[in-house]
């Protein structure tokens, strides 16, 4: 049957020319881009094609009457670059604009900031400087400061406004008002003849607080550009069958009614109902349920099942129309507005700091009034007030922290979702594990690979890279040398043969391999036989733990967090593991409402708990928890509602992700702690009177200085061991984790 | 002090050019890679062969 590959999609037409963005794997040197730059262009009918190094993407312009999108990816697959129709989100492109527009502010204020200051200086600097010629540096400094304050404020004025309209009280709000109030005092005492303008402290505050920001969501747009490029890698494929042919089409592009060919050893890749054919599927990554399910005609399957033994045409229905996703998706409506409810630390400061601050600049006020000085003095004294503790250091406080402490975990391989994620990571006290694609690796292993000859293991490894079949598959991942024998033939039902040095090889059922048949002790385990030249040997296959489970489950008991596991899966199923890891409470055959239930009744202990999970029947869970984490192996559904996402086969990011956060937790409070003394310092000098524009300059800068220095401890401590992350997953990051 | 009236406009000319570039650069998509413009300055496939 021919097939061929449809991805129009992700192709965008302008101006006559076809354009396509693709994620490439194992762009690693300069090398790379040329050659990968030079053969793309090489070929008939392409415009120009770019490779950005540093979020590894290729982007091709070409004219599409002479070349079809596929054989774009087939030539760059021939030079050895996988490449993936990527199609870029709206968060990321939005995000693009956003961090373009704060640069651009961040330029303006920069800018500002050195002429002023130059001016400044020289008014500081020149005791026996007339009024004339001072008053002359007053108004070109407004010149410069009113401009440029107008529009690199913006950021801020925007965010402040829209906190006020709905009545709430973010950190934006005082620092609008110190600008504003700032520049405004300095416009008057200069149309007075003033000593005083602080049109520098308060351009200069707008500086840093735009650095600040700046590097926030520059170290966002990052890991979402990682996050892009990984979810183009799995994207997920369908056959798609109208009656006479079948074309290959993304996941993405189907819609209701399409009816799709699913084979042994694909991913079903939308949810739908069975039309013909009956298969046996594993729905682990759905439900958590490791024995296998016969669906048949008129089955209800879910986007997500592996499709075992029998190819099954389906019909694709509208997402949600399962049982089971029609629970996941009611649970999910009320357990996201839970989660929404959540106080940043940053605001939870502001709320605080706000009224502090406001109500000792009115005391002050009144201080001076009562104390027999003239109105303009109070005034200028109380305004002095609201400049020295407009919280530069306080909003740098958290953020500083924040960017520091998201790229150490991405070298750790976690990757942030959310971004107050980290506060709430360091909170947590206990953590619930699924069991299934968590605990244990995603895909099953041959769990006796130690007790066969390895050279025996090796051809059977080699001769299972021709199948297509699940249990196959597990086989193939013990091959080393990743070539398959010549001349494979697969019977349909019975396994796969091969000539082998000149003697048969046959992996598959026993009897298929002259074995007879064999009871295995352990319910969950399926048996694959091997036979060559005489040699025979039974592979039993199985979800095996994660190779480091062990030793991070006893690493984080270490930490003082308590450990649970609520799993789909049968309560026999969860038993061995539990034990195998000491876990006591292990809880087994879940509903995704009894595992919110779970969720909440730990809750009302007041413990703050970090759900771990990778199935769709988790994601309920994951959005209910005050904490989330998911491996990147999950289903999309599920990943969409994790604080984070873990690469590789390894357990260890979980327990580097709760190493960060509580160090993090604990720079914060430093860098809070540190601002509130700098207050308290400063604080008294300007309700004295002397905060003079030179002292306001210099607490301001020294003190956000040195938050940002104490925010960078973070990186001390410890260096993260390796990921474990795949070859694959690690090319498409923007920077190798090293 | 009449050397100010030439020297506090040249100043601010000198500094409004620079903020210029750096937003002409900016527009231009000079730094969308990062990564990849430290890399390419090694390629040679712009000289003559």
């Amino acid at each position: 049957m021919a097939e061929t590959l449809d991805l129009a999609l992700f192709v965008q037409r302008r101006d006559g020319t076809a354009h396509m963005d693709l994620a490439v794997e194992n762009v690693t040197c300069a090398a790379c881009i040329r050659k990968i730059e030079s053969s793309v262009k090489r070929l008939p009918g392409v415009v120009d094609a770019r490779l950005n190094f540093t979020n590894r993407r290729l982007a091709i312009d070409w004219h599409e009457s002479d070349l079809a999108p596929a054989d774009l990816i087939a030539a760059l697959e021939d030079i050895g670059y996988p490449a993936h129709p990527f199609q870029p989100e709206r968060a990321e492109t939005q995000e693009a604009q956003h961090m373009r527009w704060l640069v651009k502010c961040l330029a303006v204020a920069g800018f500002a900031a050195m002429n002023i200051m130059l001016l400044s200086v020289s008014v500081w600097s020149g005791s026996d400087m007339g009024q004339e010629t001072r008053d002359f540096f007053h108004w070109l400094s407004a010149l410069i400061a009113l401009p440029a304050a107008a529009y690199a404020g913006q950021p801020f004025f925007q965010s402040a406004w829209g906190a006020i309209r709905t009545r709430q009280l973010n950190m934006d709000v005082p620092i609008s008002l110190g600008v504003i109030l700032a520049l405004g005092m300095s416009v008057v005492e200069t149309a007075t003849h003033q000593h005083h303008a602080y049109f520098d402290s308060a351009i200069m505050l707008l500086f840093f607080l735009l650095c600040g920001r700046a590097l926030d969501h520059a170290m966002r747009r990052k890991t979402r550009a990682v996050a892009g490029n990984l979810a183009a890698l799995k994207a997920e494929f369908a056959h798609r069958f109208d009656g006479s042919e079948v074309v290959r089409v993304p996941a993405a592009a189907l819609h209701t009614d399409d009816r799709l060919l699913v084979r042994p050893g694909d991913r079903v890749p939308a949810d739908g109902v069975v039309l013909s054919g009956t298969s046996e599927i594993d729905e682990s990554l759905v439900t958590g349920e490791t024995a296998l399910r016969a669906v048949g005609a008129g089955a209800l399957i879910h986007a997500g099942a592996v499709n075992v033994s029998g190819t099954l045409t389906m019909r694709v229905t509208a997402a949600g129309t399962g049982t089971l996703l029609d629970e996941v998706e009611r649970l999910l409506d009320k357990a996201v507005t839970a989660r929404s409810r959540y106080i940043r630390m940053a605001d939870r400061a502001a709320r605080l700091y706000a009224p502090v601050v406001h109500a000792t600049a009115a005391f002050t006020l009144l201080g001076w009034l009562l104390a027999g000085a003239t109105a303009h003095d109070s005034i200028v004294t109380a305004i002095a007030v609201l400049i020295i503790t407009c919280p530069c250091a306080l909003a740098l406080a958290i953020p500083s922290v924040q960017v520091v402490a998201s790229g150490a975990l991405f070298r750790a391989g976690v990757i942030l979702n959310a971004g107050d994620a980290i506060e709430r990571l360091s909170e947590i006290g206990t953590v619930v594990f699924d069991k299934t694609g968590t605990l244990t690796l995603p895909e099953p292993r041959v769990a006796n690979a130690a007790e066969i000859a390895p050279d025996l293991l090796e051809r059977a490894a080699r001769l299972a890279l021709s199948s297509r079949h699940p249990l196959a598959a597990a086989v193939a991942r013990e091959a080393r040398e990743r070539v398959p024998f010549e001349g494979a033939t697969e019977e349909p039902g019975q396994g796969v043969r091969a000539l082998i040095d000149g003697a048969e090889g046959r992996l598959g059922r026993a009897s298929f391999c002259g074995i007879g048949p064999r009871e295995l002790t352990e319910p969950d385990a399926s048996a694959i036989a091997f036979s060559h030249a005489g040699q025979t040997s039974l592979l039993v296959v199985r979800q095996t733990l994660r190779p480091d489970a062990t030793e991070t489950v006893s690493a984080l008991r270490a930490c003082g967090l308590d450990l649970i596991i609520l799993s789909g899966d049968r309560a026999e199923a969860v038993a061995p593991i539990a034990a195998k890891l000491g876990i006591t409470d292990a809880r087994g055959g879940l509903k995704p409402a009894e595992k919110i239930a779970a969720i909440e009744a730990l809750r009302t202990e007041r413990r703050c708990m970090l759900m771990v999970g990778d199935g769709i029947n988790d994601a309920p869970a994951l959005a209910a928890a005050h904490a989330s984490l998911s491996p990147i192996s999950a289903a999309d559904r599920t990943q969409a509602h994790a604080d984070a996402v873990f690469l590789g086969e390894r357990l260890s990011p979980v327990l580097e992700t709760v190493r960060i956060a509580r160090r993090a937790r604990r720079l914060m409070q430093q860098n809070l702690w540190l601002a509130v003394i700098y207050n308290a310092i400063a604080v008294p000098v300007a309700i004295a009177g002397y905060a003079t524009p030179l002292i306001a300059a210099t607490a301001m800068s020294g003190s956000s200085i040195l938050v940002t220095l104490n925010a960078l401890r973070v990186r001390a401590g410890k260096r993260a061991v390796g990921t474990g992350a795949s070859p694959a997953e690690i090319t498409l990051l923007p920077v190798n984790p090293s | 002090m009449n050397v100010l009236i030439y020297l506090v406009p040249m100043a601010l000319v000198l500094g409004l050019t620079g903020l210029a570039a750096f937003l002409w650069s900016l527009r231009n998509g000079q730094y969308e890679d990062m990564d990849g413009a430290a890399l390419r300055v090694l390629s040679d496939d712009d000289l003559a062969q």
